[in-house]
């Protein structure tokens, strides 16, 4: 009987994916944006206000959205007029960077600068998955409860970003502002948060503004996101 | 729930560092924000080494620390468990200061026969 130490992290394979996404998407001059957040958070409906702004703005901007089923949310985001493509994960509960890549090759328009990658609706495991992204942000509603941040510490530690959406229903859902702020501070201190309502547009001036501020300065248009591997070879 | 992939991903790591080798045991090393669940890991682990040179094989979880600090009073100290986490000295609430996502193979315990059990070639 012997003992191999291997030290080996589990999620090797998706770091080195990710990290090769993130540079290579460097390389064409554009940066990923992932959003994480429970399902019914209101991810899609500030998405669509959103990309509907940075689409007027002039900014090149596309986004992924990753569901289990349907292609419900790609169609809504779509009114935006950003190119939009869905990612059915066929009951996977996470996005994973092979999968985000596959979706990106001979899709993503040449010149994009900004692209929002909507994860699956899950707090937990899509926490774990790096995605080549160069922000992090994490969505949580006024009507979810204040202790989210506390109960899902990988999600919240990890973010660049918390968003909190649906400000409008603050009030009537006696949602406590500071205990989730203390909430928050307790798992991910010095973290911006940035209030916002998909109904009143409160917040999304901010929110843009952070999302404008991340884009690369200059883009290759005449460079691409290639596929991970050879077809066939399965994931 | 993504405790089943994690588990295959251990295995596919296990199996191309064991040359075909039976396993006997294989320690997993989980920091409290991995976001890993040790007794869902352990739910599917007969399932996904069913067939393989992990077949039969203890699944072993090490808790790896976390370092944390009091946010009120300054108090460090060391966490297994998942947060939140009050101050020992003055019950305030605790921020990591450390990653705490350690989620890594430690060691495999293997029979030295050199029986191969399991030669399939395996994409890690």
């Amino acid at each position: 009987m012997s003992i191999i130490e291997l030290k080996t992290a589990v999620l090797a394979k998706n770091d080195h994916l990710a990290a090769a996404l993130r540079e290579d998407l460097a390389a064409v001059g554009a940066v990923a944006v992932n959003l994480l957040s429970s399902p019914g958070s209101g991810k899609t409906a500030l998405l669509e206000i959103v990309l509907t702004r940075l689409t007027a703005d002039g900014v090149p901007v596309a986004a992924l959205t990753g569901d289990l089923a349907t292609e419900n949310d790609a169609k809504r985001l779509a009114r935006s007029g950003a190119p939009v493509r869905q990612v059915v994960t066929d009951g996977l509960c996470h996005l994973e960077a092979d999968l985000v890549r596959d979706h990106l090759a001979g899709w993503l328009p040449a010149g994009t600068q900004l692209l929002l990658v909507e994860n699956v609706g899950n707090l937990v495991c899509p926490a774990s998955y790096d995605l080549g992204e160069s922000l992090r942000i994490v969505l949580a509603s006024v009507t979810e409860g204040e202790d989210k941040p506390v109960k899902y510490p990988t999600a919240y530690r990890w973010a660049d970003l918390v968003v909190l959406t649906k400000i409008d229903l603050a009030e009537p859902c006696g949602f406590d502002e500071q205990a989730f702020l203390d909430s928050v501070a307790a798992v991910n201190p010095g973290v911006p948060v940035v209030r916002t309502s998909a109904r009143t547009g409160e917040g999304v001036d901010d929110l843009v503004a952070r999302l404008v501020a991340v884009r690369p300065a200059v883009t290759d248009p005449a460079r691409h996101i290639e596929p991970a591997a050879p077809a066939g070879t399965g994931r | 729930m993504h405790e089943l992939s994690i588990a295959q991903s251990v295995v596919s790591t296990v199996r191309a560092a064991v040359g075909g080798r039976r396993v006997i045991a294989v320690t997993l090393r989980i920091g409290p924000l991995a976001g890993v669940v040790p007794d869902a890991l352990m739910f599917g682990w007969d399932v996904v080494t069913s067939g393989t040179a992990l077949e039969g094989a203890r699944l072993d979880v090490e808790r790896v620390p976390v370092e944390i600090m009091c946010a009120g009073c300054g108090t460090t100290g060391e966490r297994t468990t998942s947060p939140p986490w009050r101050c020992a000295a003055c019950d305030g609430v605790c921020a990591p200061l450390g990653d705490g996502r350690t989620l890594e193979v430690g060691s495999v315990e293997v029979e030295d026969d050199v029986e191969a059990v399991d030669d399939v070639a395996v994409g890690a």
